[in-house]
């Protein structure tokens, strides 16, 4: 962490930019780091919580070990994406923003991926899987599945 | 090269590159975009290196990864040059052939070239494709050429000679004025004249002067922004220096979206390697201005792309919005005089400085000028990145480059603008497109997205799809938008289930022209436009959805009727409203 933070000066300006290293480094924003990113900022804790609960960025629970996201934007949604979402819930069992129970996978959703003429877009830890349909949902998952 | 402390320099620079440079005698470009990738662009790179290696042909052809060409459809594509024979939606085993005959036999692979769907006419080579042909592309053509990770590429495309202009040739009044005569106008929505902006901020008295990018490009099915930054950085970045140069700002900050890692990587590139050749920092050229640009990577928040939100979230702090007076050009970042753009306006920058504003005056309409990118995304047959001049018609754009309508349907409507904008319907399609034209029309120029709807859209849903976006966006801090937007969302979700009331839609609409009448900022203001748009435009849907309890679309799911069961609306909940 002390090595993290010394990359960063002590303005506030650095907090999101901190905010996304630590996410980086554990996979979420553990309540000590909050602690420490106030104390290297000079500022309150309040502040920090405050700041890293507006943005959608930022988790403060650990996720699952793949990383599933729905894309929700509108070409997405009129082109079948709300069908791939509520059977992604499905398969999975959570809603977006949870992780499976045995920590296998998390859902998150995203308003637009940037590639809307090829949706439905499901991105699982990085790799994009385009023109996504309810019957893809299963195989996609499965891969992961059988990998552990 | 290496620090380039002399204007004449860039040529010297270009001379050596092109002498230094293999010639080889074919070139195989593969656009390597995010949708090239997701759609395995990066599997016919892998495939196109083994065959080559296999066959021993590294030195003679040359292989050139570059970022997005705007068909997005197509992907994975590659054009072979000199020819610039095109072959789209190729799979790794088609490589073997594609060099077998195109690259030793110089033979075109009829299976593999393009087919109008239309016509099932083939055209083998790229620029005579119905997409491509149509269009106008002074910003992207150059993606074809450019390979994001190289500076030299941009330098082979006359880069940085705008810059060695403005800053040897012309005073900072002359670049304001160049621009303003130019008509540019700010490619982020709002439209405003860009170089009256630069003057603004120029004319305050102030020790520190900001400029900023927008790259926070959120509006779902709108991405153009960043295929610029991931395809060709530099060009941002060189009108980033033309504008502070002339603005008087030594720090600039591109604020870019996380969703949108290709191009965070590609402008961090771009920029560490234009400070590396001295064209960001201290003495740019040689020259005695001084300027270097830090890129601050959002937190998924679409509020920031609103620009009191923007700055608020670059100095580190929760990103609400604030009331306008002050405007940045006063007091923005820091509380010091701040110029906005948007990144397809910066990029527009070197453009104008390299040929002159009275030639880019002449390309548009008499209001809006120059080109404008658009994202031509849904239910359109080729989908992608389509830049034409302003005052080009829908139907063309929609028709003519975009191929018309997916799988046989009908148009029904195209929504222009994202979140802030509206929904045209068919009679609109001859409406020339320009700034004015589109607010006149009831929506919006927006950043460029364009999402074509047939006749399996259900407008209401849109209109909910659109609400529920806006109002878990919306940064809580004004009740208007904070309130307004769940309160229209809540009733639109009763429509769409079958339990909406007659009087729902005065409520809409009165709801809607309150929350834009009072809200702080731009979302707010503009939050319910897709609603509104689509009750004035689709006004039966509504009624349809009201009355009949009918989605003719077939989209929402409460109001289609099973076989063998009539029409089965949900049941009107037991517990009535309060205040009905």
């Amino acid at each position: 962490m002390d090595d993290l933070l010394r990359e960063f000066s002590r303005e506030q300006k650095d907090l999101t930019q901190i905010l996304h290293k630590v996410q980086a480094e554990y996979g979420y924003i553990p309540a000590q780091a909050i602690r420490r990113v106030a104390e290297h900022l000079n500022t309150t804790e309040n502040e920090v919580y405050g700041v890293l609960t507006f943005y959608k960025a930022y988790r403060l629970q650990p996720r699952g070990k793949h990383l599933v996201t729905v894309c929700q934007g509108t070409s997405c949604h009129i082109r079948g994406g709300a069908g791939v979402f509520d059977e992604m819930k499905k398969e999975l069992g959570v809603e977006p923003g949870e992780t499976t129970p045995d920590r296998m996978f998390s859902l998150e959703t995203v308003n637009c991926l940037g590639c809307c003429a090829i949706g439905p877009t499901v991105v699982v830890n990085g790799t994009y899987y385009s023109h996504v349909s309810v019957e893809d949902v299963h195989s996609i998952i499965a891969e992961y599945r059988k990998r552990k | 090269m290496k620090q380039l402390t002399h204007p004449s320099q860039l040529a010297v620079w270009k001379a050596r590159i092109l002498e230094e440079r293999p010639v080889p005698k074919k070139t195989v470009v593969v656009s390597n975009g995010t949708c090239g990738q997701a759609s395995g662009s990066l599997g016919i790179i892998e495939a196109l290196g083994r065959e080559l290696d296999r066959r021993d042909l590294r030195e003679t052809v040359g292989l050139e990864i570059t970022g997005c060409h705007g068909f997005c459809e197509l992907e994975p594509n590659i054009v072979i040059y000199p020819e610039g024979i095109y072959y789209g939606r190729l799979k790794p085993e088609d490589i073997p052939m594609v060099i077998e005959k195109s690259i030793l036999k110089n033979k075109v692979i009829d299976a593999l070239a393009y087919e109008d769907p239309k016509t099932g006419r083939r055209y083998p080579l790229q620029k005579d494709i119905p997409f491509y042909r149509k269009q106008m592309r002074l910003l992207m053509e150059d993606n074809l050429r450019i390979d994001p990770n190289r500076i030299e590429d941009y330098i082979l495309a006359e880069g940085y000679q705008a810059l060695s202009r403005a800053l040897f040739d012309m005073t900072a009044e002359e670049v304001i004025r160049e621009i303003d005569s130019a008509g540019l106008r700010g490619r982020g929505g709002a439209g405003f004249p860009t170089g009256k902006k630069w003057q603004f901020c120029r004319n305050e008295i102030a020790d520190r002067r900001y400029i900023i990018c927008n790259a926070d490009e959120g509006n779902p099915g709108t991405y153009m922004d960043r295929s610029i930054l991931g395809a060709n950085p530099h060009s941002v970045i060189e009108g980033m220096i033309i504008g502070a140069y002339a603005i008087g700002a030594a720090e600039g900050y591109i604020y870019v979206r996380m969703e949108a890692p290709q191009a965070v990587r590609q402008i961090t590139i771009a920029r560490d390697q234009a400070r590396k050749h001295g064209l960001l920092g201290k003495s740019i050229l040689g020259s005695e201005f001084h300027f270097d640009i830090q890129i601050v990577e959002g937190a998924g928040a679409f509020i920031c792309g609103e620009e009191t939100s923007l700055m608020a979230s670059i100095e580190g702090r929760r990103a609400v919005s604030r009331q306008r007076p002050p405007f940045p050009a006063q007091s923005g970042l820091w509380g010091q005089p701040t110029n906005i753009n948007n990144v397809e306006t910066w990029a527009n920058v070197p453009l104008i400085i390299k040929r002159g504003a009275e030639w880019y005056s002449q390309i548009g309409t008499p209001k809006s000028k120059g080109t404008k990118i658009f994202s031509l995304v849904g239910k359109i047959r080729h989908g992608g990145q389509v830049e034409v001049p302003m005052g080009t018609k829908l139907r063309e754009i929609i028709y003519d480059i975009g191929g018309g309508i997916k799988d046989g349907k009908k148009f029904k409507a195209v929504q222009t603008g994202g979140p802030s904008g509206g929904c045209l319907p068919a009679q609109l399609l001859d409406l020339a497109i320009d700034y004015d034209n589109l607010v006149q029309a009831g929506s919006t120029m927006g950043s460029g997205g364009m999402i074509v709807m047939d006749e399996t859209t259900c407008m209401v849903d849109l209109a909910r799809h659109y609400m529920h976006f806006t109002q878990e966006e919306s940064c809580g801090k004004c009740v208007p938008c904070r309130v307004g937007t769940r309160q229209m969302h809540d009733i639109l979700v009763r429509i769409t289930r079958g339990e909406g009331e007659e009087a729902d839609l005065a409520r809409l609409e009165e709801l809607g022209e309150s929350i834009t009448a009072a809200s702080l900022c731009g979302l707010g203001q503009s939050a319910p436009n897709p609603v509104l748009s689509t009750i004035r435009h689709f006004r039966e849907e509504y009624f349809e959805h009201i009355k009949h309890r009918k989605c003719a679309a077939r989209v929402c799911r409460q109001l289609i009727a099973l076989p063998g069961q009539g029409a089965r609306p949900a049941q009107r909940k037991a517990k009535k409203r309060q205040h009905d």
